[in-house]
């Protein structure tokens, strides 16, 4: 298969100029970009699930959350020089293990569709409630007081006693999110990705085909709830903080919206806008911050009415037809098409 | 035809299995037994259970009382994937293609789990050309013609290697051409070994392939024969002209 596509060659330029970029800029702007690389993790972990496997989750806000929480409290509650890693992986874990309950009872209990929708957001809505409550000193886990809305302290990532920062953070948050993306293109083209890309058309006659469709379910639900705890984590370690807002309704409905623009079923699309469109969140948010949630609902709108594979979807489309003469494949998804590479080296 | 492989278990065993929806007893007390190599017809009436049969078979639903024996084992308590792994196939009555995805992912997709990565462009040419579909691999599924596609829900059924492989209404929709077409294809796999269960309101169809036809009226078993014996069953006639219930 092609590997000269539009997508792969966005993906290469992303990448060039991600590794060019801090030798251009200040260490406020790595800063910067770093946190968009941390919330980028959970648009993909988004994409993954919505637009690979057709489950709509505004439950990846709750995994955030998770991760972020669960993180602190271990980092300030374990001292040592591997702390703040080991933090790292116990919120991914958590994440993943509660992503992976709930997704058992959601599945193996027959609720699909909307219905997946409501209970992620749901629960989203009531991990805020339960924290926006613990401002009192009865709740803390050892040495971590919750704080509720004044937000909880969470220790940086370090290396040995020194936080990481600059230059060092900037790359380790690009090596995990691009690790992240390789690592779900290569699931999204293997036969666990065709199986999923069939069971959001056709659930039963899947199962005829010998998927064990249910398994499956829970399976990428637990993977986007670790992907989402991991942006969590990784948003806390960096603003030293996080708060119950992280999973407020308009968080929850943010990476939905980044993703739609984007394009949902490609996991380049879905990095690429949510890159730039918390950059222009961020701009406007200084000169004229409430306009910011209005364009974005507007142009989730143009998105949804216009162009329902999303904008940078459409561009590679574009760009496939006009540059690389490939027949038009990121509108319908094929499993092969935003995940091509993967595929090559699972099926040749 | 094959011929059904001497003092071997049957093929599929339904025991006294009933179903309810409710207050409807849409399958009642039905025996059903289809030896190896076997195609077998199903008609009946609509309403008469039929599609329900295959549901149960295939794990789509569970039997309200009765068991299920396939190849020899049990199979009440498997769920429908462990049914198709164990070598249950259906082409099901509404059409159960992906109509975004091209002919070969389609084939892909069914084929995963039961064509070796390294066989699979070629299982898939070879099942294509079975099904009458060589060379249309690229097209996307929602563009064939309606016998094509269901030709290609054949072929996906077909790809999982199965030992018992269900056809509802294989023909619904079809013009002559096309009939004859997919009788030849039906006939091809059964003298390859498959058994078969074909459900078909066609009549004529019925008459081409048929060995054995079973009939069907309100959830049970009404007469079971050769066609000739079946089209010579004045009460069959009569309930198809909705004279007996």
């Amino acid at each position: 298969m092609a590997l000269l596509t539009a997508e792969n060659t966005a993906f290469m330029i992303f990448v060039i100029f991600m590794l060019i970029y801090p030798s251009t800029t200040d260490e406020f702007d790595l800063l910067n970009t770093a946190y968009f690389m941390a919330i980028t993790l959970m648009a993909l972990s988004l994409a993954m699930i919505w637009g690979k496997a057709g489950i709509l989750s505004f439950g990846q806000t709750a995994f955030f959350g998770i991760g972020g929480y669960l993180y602190g409290i271990f980092t300030l509650n374990v001292l040592g020089s591997g702390a703040t890693w080991l933090g790292m992986l116990v919120g991914v874990l958590v994440g993943g293990v509660v992503a992976a309950v709930l997704g058992y009872f959601m599945f193996y209990g027959g609720v699909n569709d909307v219905f997946v929708g409501l209970t992620t957001l749901a629960l989203t809505l009531v991990l805020q409630t339960f924290m926006a409550q613990t401002a009192g000193p009865e709740w803390s886990v050892g040495e971590a007081r919750l704080n509720g809305y004044n937000g909880m302290y969470v220790p940086q990532i370090s290396i040995g006693d020194l936080p990481l920062y600059g230059k060092p953070l900037y790359f380790l948050y690009f090596g995990l999110l691009i690790g992240v993306y390789l690592v779900l293109r290569w699931l999204a083209g293997s036969r666990w990705g065709y199986g999923l890309l069939a069971l959001q058309e056709n659930r039963p006659r899947t199962e005829t085909f010998g998927y064990n469709v249910r398994l499956m379910q829970v399976q990428v639900f637990c993977l986007a709830g670790s992907v989402a705890a991991l942006s969590g984590v990784l948003y806390a370690s960096w603003g030293s903080y996080i708060d119950p807002s992280s999973m407020g309704l308009t968080a929850a409905i943010t990476p939905v919206i980044y993703v739609a623009i984007g394009g949902r079923r490609s996991l380049t699309a879905a990095m690429i806008s949510s890159m730039i469109l918390l950059k222009l969140s961020q701009s406007l948010a200084s000169s004229a911050p409430e306009y910011a949630l209005v364009i974005f609902g507007l142009l989730a709108l143009l998105a949804v009415l216009f162009v329902p594979e999303g904008f940078v979807a459409a561009l590679f489309n574009l760009l496939d037809r006009w540059l690389f003469r490939r027949p038009d494949e990121n509108a319908r998804g094929s499993p092969g098409a935003p995940a091509r590479s993967g595929e090559v080296s699972q099926h040749g | 035809m094959a011929e059904p492989i001497a003092n071997a278990s049957p093929m599929l065993v339904l025991q006294d299995v009933s179903k309810s929806f409710g207050g409807l007893r849409a399958v009642s007390g039905l025996t059903l037994q289809v030896e190896r190599g076997e195609l077998r017809c199903l008609i009946g009436p609509n309403g008469a259970g039929k599609s329900t049969v295959f549901k149960l078979i295939m794990g789509f639903e569970r039997p309200t009382s009765g068991s299920i024996t396939f190849d020899g084992a049990g199979i009440d308590k498997w769920p429908t994937w462990r049914r198709a792994r164990q070598g249950l196939s259906i082409k099901m009555q509404i059409p159960g293609i992906y109509p975004e995805l091209s002919v070969r992912d389609n084939m892909r997709v069914a084929a995963q789990y039961h064509v070796r990565a390294g066989e699979m462009d070629a299982a898939i040419e070879r099942l294509l050309t079975r099904v009458g579909l060589a060379g249309m691999s690229s097209e996307l599924a929602k563009n064939l013609s309606h016998g094509e596609q269901q030709w290609l829900e054949i072929g996906m059924a077909l790809s999982v290697n199965p030992k018992l492989l269900l056809l509802d209404e294989p023909t619904a929709g079809m013009g002559p051409g096309e009939t004859e077409a997919t009788a030849r294809i039906v006939e091809n796999l059964n003298a390859d070994g498959v058994t078969i269960i074909v459900i078909e309101h066609d009549m004529a169809f019925v008459r081409r392939i048929a060995r054995k036809v079973t009939v069907m009226n309100l959830g049970r078993l009404y007469a079971e024969g050769t066609i000739a014996e079946i089209e010579g069953n004045q009460g069959v006639t009569d309930i198809y002209l909705g004279k007996t219930s």
